[in-house]
């Protein structure tokens, strides 16, 4: 019972940072459907840090490098959706998925470069970190609580806050809305969607980092994020673009990803014997399920998704 | 001039431009990560990826033999080229194809092996798991307002598990990971190649379904140009709410759309899996990726389906090109990071023809302005003579 609640936390703060970045991008008007690209490059930043920083670091630095790395990484290779998107009014969902498919292609070539420079033997795409997971972890009675948990809530918070409560957010959130009339009373839509799609790559990228160092120790970057970043689109959906429905939401998903993972360790489930390609489609289904009864009332923000031209009515 | 502008300015010649640079930025940038990673073998690793099956011999049987294998993993990149490029003529972003494609490769494998049905008959199974997993899609987009992108994914991860669930039988999976051979199994469902192998050197995957992708190819084409039914789900595309205006059912035309559009990748993955070259792997953990390159074909392609024919026979090409460079020091992955780069070139496309249309105004503008000034000058020297 506490792992099915440490795996519904840890896979919830990874949904409700992510979710949070796709929230951000599209109430600046930018649909980022590369979320799942810039989450597998972040984690990569993440896991090569970890990999380099020599041993006997203390944990306190071990996080804060990892966490900039990853959102550095994340939020550098972003600006390739916002200067495609932002500036030459690109199709945002070609864009989208190049970046998915660039960002797993670009890491495995990265990661399998440095591997054979190392060993020419080892031809695999996996970076181990095992030390550097440990950092994150701190157990208390049998409950790992990883820092990141800690983290998503306060950005939770902080992203909150910041669009409701602050002049930068409610701009933010006009851009998103009605961009001729943000435009009309002197706010520049392109910095405002810039500032909005760099923030999603930011909090995409690190992200990424919770989600590699959740479970396990190393990761084979062939693999990508494994459709986590569609899933923190659908939360998002799912939790009506607002921040405190989305950490409802997220920790719904979250259950049932972390049901994937442990559901071996409860009796009656395994009274079922349901073979375990049940479980692992469990949360694509019930969010395909949960969308298909909630997206009718969708409150998206309105111009999401269309390229600004200064020059159109 | 007049006619080279006239040439430029024609939008088909704009869109085989803007593919053309696509593909030399995009192998130009792959150069540069092959010159990064190492740059003593870059030049000849790239070349290995551009030349694929012109490595072997010209005299020697293996250039044909694996022309003849590219060329049977085209086709259901071609399917599923088509599957989005279709979709993307009505304003439908198929990402699902990927799924509708195993969807397909599941039914038919399974029909061939534990029903021992024939050949068609898997065949015409197989596209209709398609249509029924696009049509899903599409429901939901037309009735449930949701994006079609968003359950397309998730419907992706769905079937892949499901298809590993279905194909893991005792009945269907051999002692290894993978399903059997049908031609151990049940060589009636394997496609006939109708003498089309003696064309290769006897390369026993190259059966009939070659000439069909083409056909199809060429048959999406006439639907979508020249007859009213095209027309109505591309003015659905346009504009949905006009299309509705004008009496056309656009709910349905989304479905319908998304049917047709899963039906193709479907059939490309009968199309595949039923020559036999591959197996189904029943462990496989991550979606497959004939769909996702098939964006990238059908964007490289200039969303023409006789272009889609032309950009996935290079799609293909540089896919197997990887597998000829020296894995001990680079990855194959760097071709499938040049067809990513490509498609996300593809998104400026649009950009480079405004680009290409403002230069052609600009230097028409020159030219009246030129002119008008000549003439202004000729009347002044007129006017200078009477004075």
């Amino acid at each position: 019972m506490i792992l099915l609640t440490q795996y519904t936390l840890i896979f919830a703060s990874i949904l409700i940072l992510v979710a949070l970045g796709g929230c951000v991008s599209e109430h600046s008007g930018v649909i980022n459907l590369g979320l799942e690209g810039i989450m597998v490059i972040g984690a990569l930043g993440g896991a090569l840090v970890m990999k380099y920083l020599p041993a006997g670091t203390s944990p306190f630095v071990i996080v804060i490098l990892t966490m900039m790395a990853a959102i550095v990484a994340g939020t550098v290779y972003s600006s390739l959706l916002a200067v495609a998107c932002i500036n030459f009014k690109a199709d945002q969902t070609i864009i989208g998925t190049a970046l998915n498919l660039l960002g797993v292609a670009a890491a495995t070539v990265a990661v399998k470069a440095i591997n054979i420079a190392e060993d020419p033997n080892n031809t695999s795409s996996e970076i181990v970190y095992r030390e550097g997971r440990q950092a994150f972890l701190t157990d208390i009675g049998g409950f790992e609580l990883n820092v990141f948990m800690i983290i998503a809530f306060v950005v939770l918070i902080g992203i909150a806050v910041m669009l409701y409560k602050t002049r930068f957010g409610l701009r933010l959130m006009a851009c998103g809305e009605h961009p001729q009339a943000a435009d009309s009373v002197g706010i520049n839509v392109y910095k405002m969607r810039w500032a909005g799609v760099l923030l999603s790559g930011a909090l995409g990228g690190l992200g990424g980092i919770v989600y590699i160092t959740a479970g396990v120790s190393q990761w084979m970057f062939e693999n990508g994020v494994a459709g986590f970043g569609f899933l923190a689109l659908a939360v998002m959906i799912f939790g009506q673009w607002k921040p405190k429905h989305i950490a409802w939401a997220a920790l719904l998903f979250g259950f049932f990803r972390a049901l994937g993972n442990v559901h071996s360790g409860f009796d009656f489930l395994k009274a079922l014997d349901l073979p375990s390609g049940v479980y692992n489609m469990l949360p694509y289904a019930v969010s395909l399920i949960v969308l298909a009864f909630t997206s009718k009332r969708s409150r998206a923000p309105k111009a999401e998704g269309i390229p600004y031209d200064k020059g159109s009515r | 001039m007049k006619y080279v502008r006239a040439f430029f300015k024609n939008n088909g010649v704009q869109s085989l431009l803007s593919s053309i640079l696509c593909v030399i930025i995009g192998v130009l940038l792959g150069y540069v990560a092959l010159l990064i990673i190492n740059a003593e073998g870059a030049w000849e690793a790239i070349t290995h990826v551009m030349m694929n099956f012109f490595t072997w011999p010209e005299d020697g049987p293996f250039r044909l033999r694996y022309f003849a294998q590219t060329v049977v993993y085209t086709v259901p990149l071609l399917m599923c080229s088509l599957s989005i490029l279709f979709s993307y003529k009505v304003g439908l972003f198929n990402i699902g194809a990927s799924g509708q494609y195993m969807a397909g490769a599941g039914i038919a494998i399974y029909a061939a092996i534990a029903w021992q049905m024939p050949w068609y008959v898997c065949l015409l199974l197989a596209v209709a798991a398609g249509a029924v997993i696009g049509a899903i899609s599409g429901a939901l987009k037309a009735y449930c307002n949701v994006n079609e992108v968003i359950s397309g994914i998730m419907l992706n991860w769905i079937i892949l598990y499901s298809v590993n669930m279905l194909l893991s039988s005792d009945i269907t999976k051999s002692p290894t990971a993978e399903t059997y051979h049908i031609l151990h199994k049940n060589p009636d469902a394997m496609l006939p190649t109708l003498g089309l192998e003696e064309l290769v050197g006897g390369y026993q995957y190259f059966t009939i379904a070659v000439p069909i992708a083409i056909l199809v190819a060429i048959a999406v084409s006439i639907i979508l140009s020249k007859t009213k039914f095209g027309y109505e789900l591309k003015a659905t595309g346009n504009n949905k709410n006009a299309a509705k205006y004008c009496g056309m059912r656009e709910k349905r035309n989304i479905i319908v759309t998304l049917c047709i559009s899963g039906a193709l990748a479907g059939l490309g993955a009968a199309l595949f899996y039923l020559t036999d070259i591959k197996q189904w792997e029943v462990n496989a953990s991550s979606v497959n990726a004939m769909g996702f390159n098939g964006i990238a074909a059908a964007f490289l392609g200039c969303l023409d389906p006789i272009g889609a024919i032309i950009a996935s026979f290079f799609i293909q090409h540089i896919t197997f090109g990887g597998g000829y460079i020296d894995l001990s020091v680079y990855s194959s992955q760097i071709s499938s990071l040049i067809s990513s780069i490509i498609i996300y070139l593809c998104g400026f496309v649009l950009f480079f023809k405004y680009c290409v249309n403002h230069l052609i105004d600009r230097s028409e503008e020159r030219k009246k302005k030129r002119e008008e000034a000549a003439l202004a000058a000729e009347e002044n020297e007129v006017g200078g003579d009477v004075k």
